[in-house]
């Protein structure tokens, strides 16, 4: 690697804003991330529910959305939802393709959020609900002051995980024609060919450096919040 | 613990009371359904002639059976090729050497943590470069590589977790009996952990099936390709994609129950613990556990 290649390959930095693309996408991540936990929630609730039909309709959503590929829920989004509905999330244009694209990122992760925290559920022994019930609490009682905060601590490491599939995975918004980092990389390399290899890495170690504090934080976390049995 | 322990066997009260909520939930979930359709009506989206188009065989033989054959190709050739890495990278990081093992580990770690869309891109722009195959293949030569390395990866990890999850005493017992550390761990432990991994390795074929949709960003001409060339030659793109998304529902559905009922069949072919699940994506990056 010469003087010439890593001048050249810096120049680039001058013409393309890579911070301002990963800066698209970790905003991606983030709203597609708080509307997926709300909405994950209220699945997760009703998956545990005495309710059949909403157990049910819980069930089916997460079964539907969770086998459906993200990139076809995203292309929906933008062709479906505000090609042929006239959905439209906002007068600006980029704006608009924005908000429909964390909203395809929210309804796909949903999916995953409420198994996450189904999961956190299974953590907890039968005992702990037993007792809960020997003492004379009810579903709500049980399930609030017992049941879910445990849940919601063994649900720590099985929702970084998802959070970490989702920052991966708001680079498919580039689907939904929103300017974000996998499209910018593309320009990148059409503008340059001859340093592909450094522009992918440059993209992929921002990434790296984006994911792995994530996982090591919701490790962590989850080994601290851990409830010792 | 199962999710019905978290209630009581109702009575009566609570049985009546149960009804009630039941057909106010069935009216809400039955409402916005309705509310749906009521919407797509009033933008003309259920007119038949939308949707007829699906009950020609003509738009299957021409678009969406060329797509699927075209989704499962990519599919079934990353398969082949993530478990092949999937088992050589595993196998590196059990390694005795430590270079190998923090070797593989990195490359692991590195291809879990990038996205999948950035490695196609990557690679369809560098093949198309290279010009050593012909233009026609590079879309798909792109998408298996990609989804190759990241679900590569994800099988090295399966497989060493799998190891790690058995009981000490299948390789104390291998280096009793006289098995050196590497055959013990090729003829002992590999082959309990895969067994013990099945189900989790089953739903990952439902991710590397999701992910070839990725390939319509880079023109591989795959289900969702075919479906919204179809859709926007007809007017009718939002019903085909829903039938694109069906076609995938239907197929990952089937693998995935297959997958479930492996994990409850499998139990007793291992010493290790039949899991359903793939382990975390990044436990601690290079660290072992």
């Amino acid at each position: 690697m010469d003087e010439g290649y890593l001048d050249q390959f810096l120049s680039l930095f001058d013409q393309f804003d890579v911070l301002a693309a990963f800066w698209v996408n970790i905003q991606l991540t983030a709203y597609a991330a708080v509307l997926a936990l709300v909405i994950g929630t209220v699945l997760a609730l009703m998956r545990i529910s005495p309710v059949p039909s909403l157990r049910w309709a819980g069930a089916t959503y997460v079964t539907l959305l969770r086998n459906t590929p993200l990139t076809i829920i995203i292309v929906f989004c933008v062709l479906g939802l505000w090609g042929q509905l006239g959905l439209t999330l906002s007068s600006d244009f980029q704006t608009n393709f924005f908000r429909l694209a964390v909203l395809g990122l929210a309804i796909y992760h949903a999916a995953f959020v409420c198994e996450a925290l189904r999961s956190g559920v299974n953590t907890v022994p039968v005992g702990q609900a037993e007792a809960a019930r020997a003492i004379g609490l009810g579903f709500w009682p049980a399930a609030r002051l017992v049941i879910l905060p445990q849940a919601f601590r063994g649900a720590v490491a099985p929702l970084g995980n998802v959070l970490i599939a989702l920052i991966k995975n708001s680079t498919v918004a580039a689907a939904g024609s929103v300017a974000e980092t996998s499209g910018l990389m593309r320009t990148m390399i059409e503008f340059r060919p001859d340093v592909i290899f450094a522009i992918f890495l440059t993209f992929a170690i921002g990434y790296v450096i984006i994911v792995v504090p994530v996982g090591l934080a919701t490790t962590s976390l989850s080994r601290r919040l851990a409830v010792a049995r | 613990m199962s999710d019905l322990v978290l209630f009581d066997v109702p009575g009566p009260r609570t049985r009546r009371r149960m009804v009630v909520v039941n057909v106010l939930a069935v009216l809400v979930v039955a409402g916005l359904g309705a509310w749906a359709l009521v919407l797509l009506d009033r933008k003309g989206q259920l007119a038949a002639d939308l949707w007829q188009p699906f009950l020609a065989g003509s738009t299957w033989v021409d678009y969406l059976l060329p797509g699927l054959r075209d989704t499962l190709r990519a599919a079934g050739l990353a398969i082949v090729a993530s478990a092949v890495f999937g088992l050589v990278f595993g196998l590196g990081r059990l390694s005795g050497s430590r270079v190998v093992r923090w070797l593989s580990g990195t490359v692991v770690e590195f291809f879990r943590a990038v996205p999948v869309l950035l490695m196609m891109i990557f690679f369809y722009q560098g093949i198309s470069q290279l010009r050593v195959v012909e233009p026609r293949d590079v879309p798909l030569l792109a998408v298996v590589l990609a989804l190759t390395l990241y679900n590569g990866s994800v099988f090295a990890e399966l497989v060493r977790s799998g190891v790690h999850n058995l009981p000490h005493g299948q390789r104390e017992a291998a280096l009793a009996v006289g098995l050196r550390p590497a055959q013990s761990l090729r003829l002992v432990e590999v082959p309990q952990a895969l067994i013990a991994m099945l189900p989790a390795i089953a739903s990952q074929l439902v991710v590397i099936l999701k992910d070839t949709a990725l390939g319509a960003i880079i023109t591989y001409p795959e289900l969702l390709d075919a479906s919204r060339r179809f859709g926007s030659g007809n007017g009718n793109i939002l019903q085909s994609l829903l039938v694109a998304a069906l076609v995938f529902i239907v197929i990952n559905f089937a693998l995935t129950s297959f997958a479930e009922r492996l994990a409850s069949r499998v139990g007793r072919l291992t010493a290790g613990a039949a899991k359903a699940e793939a382990p975390p994506l990044v436990v601690a990056a290079g660290a072992d556990r």
